[in-house]
């Protein structure tokens, strides 16, 4: 896919989020409400109209071909930077799913040692230590010194006695 | 101005409190690391830093973010001069004779440069600041509804009029962030609004929080990742020869180049002080003034110290010049001070004028910690140059999974619900594949931040008018800056139309 042909589709995919936002906006009175001033839809109503122009406007320079993006027949991702990046952004989806089920400390260490073994190469020593090591870091930093308790999923049982050690 | 001393006497106080010392000295040594990784700036730093403030008082926790901030600023330049790479877009102008004067074997004479032009920029910044703020915040007193209002219009207008990107694009980057925090609850009437595919998730709102670290974090590391590939992985590390007796001789060098610097302090902090110019263009102008105001412009692009010392002064100036807004008027002037602002939301401060009054330890413990956070950001950058460049030497495969976990845990940790995690992840992944198009995406932060303070001051200026929208023209400080705002939000249409012109005449 060229720049220019993804330019056209990301204007067309936001124009319409904005018309979703108009639509979902009309649930409150968007018009002057007696003793109340403006109506609670009003706001985003407006501004997703503005939204929706704007995406107007980006549409029409690019059938005009103005501008630096409308104008690129370049590639949009280049495959191998797909696969790279498109790596990352898959592991960091995975990883989230994974929190409500295994929690933070089954999935963190997993994504580490994806992304230093088979991204980074490193060697399997080093990326093992640092995997396992990361998340007792993170424990020690953000739920006992910070108390912001983190989710474990179905290995909540395992942190009981951290827990009564430490909280 | 007496007075203002005896509250900056006060502010000291506070900064030489043990704890807060300490805040200040992690937050610039973290800072300057993350200034000089390649990609990452004081906005990334901030943005995914601020979930671990939420348990220190709310004025330890804006001193630790001003000093990373204050850090990242100064260490920004360590990569622009020893990899060429810029370490954020503020020391771009950095890389220009920075690069060349490291490739000729004086990194360590550029690195010098940069840190004592930092210091003298930030030092000059601070001060300007010291004695402009309390009269300005004075003034802002008297602001009611619509002239909030007006300025918010003054700030998005920044943006669209001075802003170097797509009119539209621009357009939509504000709007989309204002109507994000929309999302929730209607403050006025108190119904559920914009629950998105009536996920309950979306009934707490967009924490600004959220679409920051989506778009500094995950956007940005993506983008990284990229550039990474792009670049094969590889970088070209120049040497640095750092000795005690060099520094000293390289002190003495500095001191020809003090009409630069001194230049691009005081241009960075007025640029600075605008919330769609700040401190990349601010860089970028003093680069050229400096150039123009040398004796040998020609030396410029093939190592001429002048062309560190303007930019690296004018960026670090800047940086305090976008607090000058955020503190008096409770407008960001950059994207790194709009998600202070909106920590302070999160701390249950309240941002505008009446801080000054209300909450006066914290804004001058904040203002004197910049004064603290300068001395400190030198001393550690010059005594820790080489450990600095030891560290630009870490893979990036290392720093990348350590970064984006950080993300997820901060994207995490505001609200406690995975639901959040997930719209984080979204912005991320959405705000990269935007990036590439070109859509400036610091338009809706700002917004998202500015929102739930432009929504409730644009509805009670018209409850108060009854609906005439007459009430942002016809008072003595509203009418100005909103006739101002729209000059500038139509500038773009006057310059095509003037252009038009030119070309029907020719």
């Amino acid at each position: 896919m060229t720049v220019r042909t993804a330019e056209l589709l990301m204007a067309v995919m936001m124009g319409a989020f904005s018309v979703y936002l108009m639509y979902k906006s009309l649930e409150l009175p968007i018009g002057w409400v007696e003793d109340e001033g403006p109506g609670g839809g009003a706001w985003p109503f407006w501004l997703s109209a503005v939204m929706l122009i704007s995406c107007f406007g980006i549409i029409y320079n690019w059938f005009r071909k103005k501008g630096k993006i409308a104008n690129s027949m370049k590639t949009y991702i280049q495959s191998h930077v797909f696969i790279e990046v498109g790596a990352v952004a898959v592991a960091l989806i995975i990883t989230v799913a994974l929190f409500s089920f295994i929690g933070i400390y089954g999935a963190l260490p997993l994504f580490l040692l994806f992304y230093l073994k088979v991204l980074g190469k490193h060697r399997w020593l080093f990326s093992i230590t640092f995997a396992v090591v990361t998340p007792i870091i993170i424990f020690y930093f953000f739920e006992i010194t910070l108390k912001i308790i983190l989710p474990k999923g179905i290995t909540e049982p395992l942190f009981l006695p951290l827990y009564k050690m430490f909280l | 101005m007496l007075e203002i001393l005896g509250l900056l006497a006060d502010g000291f106080t506070i900064v030489f409190q043990l704890q807060n010392l300490l805040l200040i000295i992690g937050g610039c040594a973290l800072g300057l690391f993350i200034g000089a990784m390649p990609g990452l700036g004081s906005v990334n730093g901030v943005a995914i830093l601020l979930p671990l403030t939420f348990l220190v008082p709310p004025t330890g926790a804006i001193i630790f973010l001003a000093a990373i901030y204050y850090g990242a600023m100064y260490g920004g330049a360590i990569s622009s001069i020893m990899l060429g790479i810029p370490g954020a877009s503020t020391a771009v102008a950095t890389t220009f004779d920075g690069r060349p004067l490291a490739k000729q074997g004086l990194a360590d004479l550029a690195l010098t440069g940069a840190a004592f032009a930092s210091f003298i920029g930030g030092t000059i910044a601070v001060i300007l600041f010291t004695f402009f703020a309390p009269p300005l915040a004075h003034v802002a007193l008297v602001f009611g509804a619509p002239e909030e209002f007006a300025l918010m219009m003054l700030a998005f207008a920044t943006f669209v009029g001075l802003g170097n990107d797509d009119l539209f694009k621009t357009l939509f980057s504000i709007c989309i962030g204002l109507v994000l925090s929309a999302v929730g609850f209607d403050i006025i009437s108190g119904e559920p609004r914009l629950v998105l595919w009536d996920i309950i998730g979306f009934m707490h709102g967009v924490n600004f929080l959220v679409l920051a670290i989506g778009i500094y974090g995950i956007g940005e590391m993506l983008w990284t990742v990229e550039e990474h590939v792009l670049g094969g992985g590889k970088s070209m590390m120049s040497e640095a020869n750092v000795t005690v007796k060099r520094t000293i001789t390289n002190i003495k060098l500095l001191a020809k180049t003090w009409k630069a610097t001194i230049m691009g302090s005081f241009l960075g902090y007025f640029v600075g002080i605008l919330p769609a110019a700040g401190a990349t263009p601010g860089s970028l102008m003093a680069y050229g003034i400096a150039k123009q105001i040398s004796k040998e412009p020609e030396k410029f692009g093939d190592g001429a110290l002048e062309g560190v010392c303007a930019p690296e002064a004018a960026n670090n100036a800047a940086s305090t010049g976008s607090m000058l807004p955020m503190l008096t008027l409770g407008i960001p002037g950059s994207p790194t001070t709009a998600i202070l602002l909106g920590g302070m939301v999160i701390w249950g401060l309240e941002p505008g004028p009446r801080l000054f009054v209300d909450h006066g330890d914290f804004v001058w413990g904040l203002i004197a910690s910049l004064y603290a956070a300068n001395v400190f950001a030198l001393l550690i950058n010059i005594a820790f140059i080489p450990v600095f460049i030891k560290i630009l030497k870490t893979p990036f495969t290392i720093l990348a999974p350590v970064i984006f976990v950080l993300c997820l845990i901060g994207g995490y940790a505001p609200t406690q619900d995975m639901h959040d995690v997930w719209l984080m992840l979204a912005f991320g992944i959405v705000g990269y594949l935007m990036r590439k198009l070109d859509y400036p995406l610091a338009p809706a932060v700002l917004a998202i931040v500015l929102g739930p303070l432009a929504e409730p001051a644009l509805r009670q200026s018209l409850i108060i008018s009854d609906g005439s929208f007459s009430i942002f023209f016809n008072r003595a400080y509203a009418g100005p800056i909103m006739v101002v705002a729209l000059v500038l939000l139509f500038l773009p249409l006057l310059k095509m139309a003037y252009n038009k012109y030119q070309s029907v005449r020719s």
